[in-house]
């Protein structure tokens, strides 16, 4: 693979008229300012040698924010860069590989797709011209065909189409657990069952010790249910059994004790879990069930008004039929 | 679709949930700049391809429909429909307005019915306009309607295979609620069923599952019916039905079928009134 110096460069986007041009007369307020907002107030931490993430908003896609909510982020090994998280959107994605060439002249060899949702994947998009190993479960392919476009649809109506990018595919697909060797480190990929989502990869760095669990753990934004809330919490023992002590969670601050961000956790799935339990016991209806399950939980998590009732819906189907 | 250039960025930011949850985002809201008017309109034609030129007169106590203004989940909306217990109402229709196929629901209720309270899931596929209409007993209709904010409900995947999602199909649960001697005795029925809109973008083959719903579902209490529901795509995966009905110490019995031809039957044992 040729080692390439790319220069930064805006994105080809820019030009496209997007809803809000539209609605300024054509003028493009959305693209350039969007991305050089995201670079003015967007760091890189160093959080291991060799590791660089940018911390997500903890918000909502936006057409402001580029659907930069996620935890991204790369790692220079001895032999190539290997990306662990793409992005929210190509206009993410892009931002990220300016990071990255930044600091190194190194090749882009893996991307990793953590998972299914729009805002860890979008990302990749941006990748392609590196022809990296784009790393996924091996139930991805069938979950990005399913959801893919109908994800891409909407981010489309927010960003724009130039901004959104390509639905991008795995390249290798981990069906147990694989690895991946950087030359002076090998990265440890675990896929885990039906949890956050069906298609949940988690990552250990030999280099650093530290474990990426993307989104199998939240801090500060409230967890989303999309999988299966009794096989996260069985998936959370086996974080725990993987002897990291550290982690880079898929939304939160960038690094974090492992166990004590495990155990937050666990007790709002938890509350889920018994709170929906309870409620189908006493025959609460689901509507009804939607605004009090959890609500203990409801200080200690931001979003927590946007998601719970959502969660308690996933999880109310998923435990009715217990 | 009727996407407006001219809806805010708020409102967009706001039903977004792209983030992390996506079964069903809520972003694009076609139709969400419809005028009442335009709306109004749209109603009359539905209303006249389903009963014709009948008159349908409002009402606010032959019916009333229950929604979250905002749904949660567009796949998946609870719906409450109230209505007196006289006697005098014979069937009621869901409509969804701005749905692929907006006649979502018919219940026929028989003699062993207490249609005051029905609970059902739909799936909600743009901002619409929702009516219940009743038939009572004399041959007229009355309408209820209330306005629902969601998308994408019919066409959301399921988050798994078709095979999975298949799993089981036609297996039933019903759950009694306690109730005094004489009363009528609330019950909920669970049926595990896709309910495929022919909206669905198959995993594997990348092509839509053809729809495959239940089309008619009957519960009876011993000899006599509860309901009749005709159904459509517009009734959420694994459909739930809260019903009340007039215990005569018979089995429930309730048979399904579903437009492919699938045909289950199952029985089920209310508890005894305990005095």
């Amino acid at each position: 693979m040729a080692v390439t110096a790319v220069q930064p460069r805006a994105f080809p986007g820019h030009r496209a008229p997007s809803r809000r041009s539209a609605l300024f007369g054509g003028l493009c307020l959305c693209c350039l300012p969007t991305l050089g907002r995201a670079a003015e107030s967007f760091a890189m931490e160093e959080v291991g040698p060799g590791i660089f993430m940018r911390k997500g908003l903890i918000a909502d896609a936006t057409p402001e924010n580029a659907d930069a909510i996620a935890n991204i982020g790369f790692i220079i090994g001895k032999n190539g860069v290997l990306v662990t998280e793409s992005g929210g959107s190509l206009a993410d994605g892009a931002w990220l590989r300016g990071e990255i060439v930044k600091r190194t002249q190194k090749p882009i060899t893996h991307v990793v797709l953590t998972h299914v949702h729009p805002d860890h994947a979008f990302g990749a998009g941006a990748f392609l011209q590196d022809k990296p190993v784009f790393i996924g479960h091996a139930k991805l392919t069938e979950a990005l065909s399913a959801r893919g476009e109908f994800y891409r649809k909407r981010l489309i109506d927010l960003l724009g189409e130039e901004q959104t990018g390509p639905v991008v595919y795995p390249t290798m697909t981990v069906a147990d657990t694989a690895e991946v060797d950087l030359g002076d480190r090998r990265l440890t990929f675990t896929a885990h069952g039906p949890a956050h989502t069906t298609s949940d990869l988690s990552m250990i760095d030999s280099g650093s010790g530290l474990l990426f669990p993307a989104d199998l753990l939240f801090v500060t934004r409230i967890p989303s249910l999309d999988g299966s809330l009794r096989g996260w919490l069985k998936e959370t023992e086996r974080l725990k059994a993987m002897g990291a002590s550290r982690a880079v969670p898929g939304h939160g601050p960038v690094s974090v004790d492992l166990a004590p961000a495990l155990a937050d956790l666990t007790g709002y799935l938890t509350a889920l879990r018994d709170g929906t339990r309870a409620a189908i016991a006493k025959d609460v209806p689901i509507e009804k069930a939607v605004d009090s399950v959890a609500r203990d939980q409801r200080d200690k998590w931001a979003l927590f008004d946007t998601y719970n009732g959502r969660n308690v819906t996933v999880a109310y189907q998923e435990l009715e039929w217990e | 679709m009727t996407f407006r250039i001219g809806q805010t960025l708020s409102s967009l930011a706001l039903g977004l949930a792209l983030a992390t949850t996506a079964l069903t985002p809520a972003v694009w809201a076609a139709g969400a700049s419809d005028t009442d008017q335009e709306r109004a309109a749209r109603w009359q034609e539905i209303a006249k391809s389903i009963f014709g030129d009948r008159q349908i007169a409002p009402t606010d106590s032959l019916v009333k429909i229950d929604a979250p203004v905002r749904a949660l989940d567009a796949a998946l909306v609870p719906i409450t429909l109230t209505m007196p217990n006289d006697g005098q109402i014979k069937a009621v229709s869901l409509i969804i307005d701005d749905n692929p196929a907006p006649y979502a629901a018919k219940f026929e209720f028989g003699p062993a019915a207490d249609p005051t309270e029905l609970k059902l899931r739909v799936r909600v596929n743009n901002y619409t306009d929702m009516h219940a209409v009743v038939e009572t007993q004399d041959g007229k209709l009355y309408e209820a309607k209330q306005f629902v904010k969601a998308s994408g409900g019919c066409s959301a995947p399921m988050g798994m295979s078709d095979e999975e999602a298949m799993k089981g199909m036609g297996d039933m649960r019903m759950k009694f609620a306690e109730t005094g001697p004489g009363k009528p005795v609330e019950a909920t029925l669970m049926v595990r069923h896709p309910n495929f809109s022919g909206m669905q973008m198959n995993q594997v083959s990348r092509d839509y599952t053809p729809a495959r719903y239940i089309d008619k579902l009957t519960v009876s209490a011993g000899d006599q019916t509860v309901f009749t529901l005709t159904g459509d795509i517009s009734i959420a995966s694994n459909p739930v039905i809260n019903f009340a009905f007039k215990p005569d110490g018979k089995p429930i019995q309730v048979a399904a079928s579903d437009n492919q031809g699938g045909r289950w039957q199952h029985s089920f044992n209310p508890p005894a009134p305990t005095n």
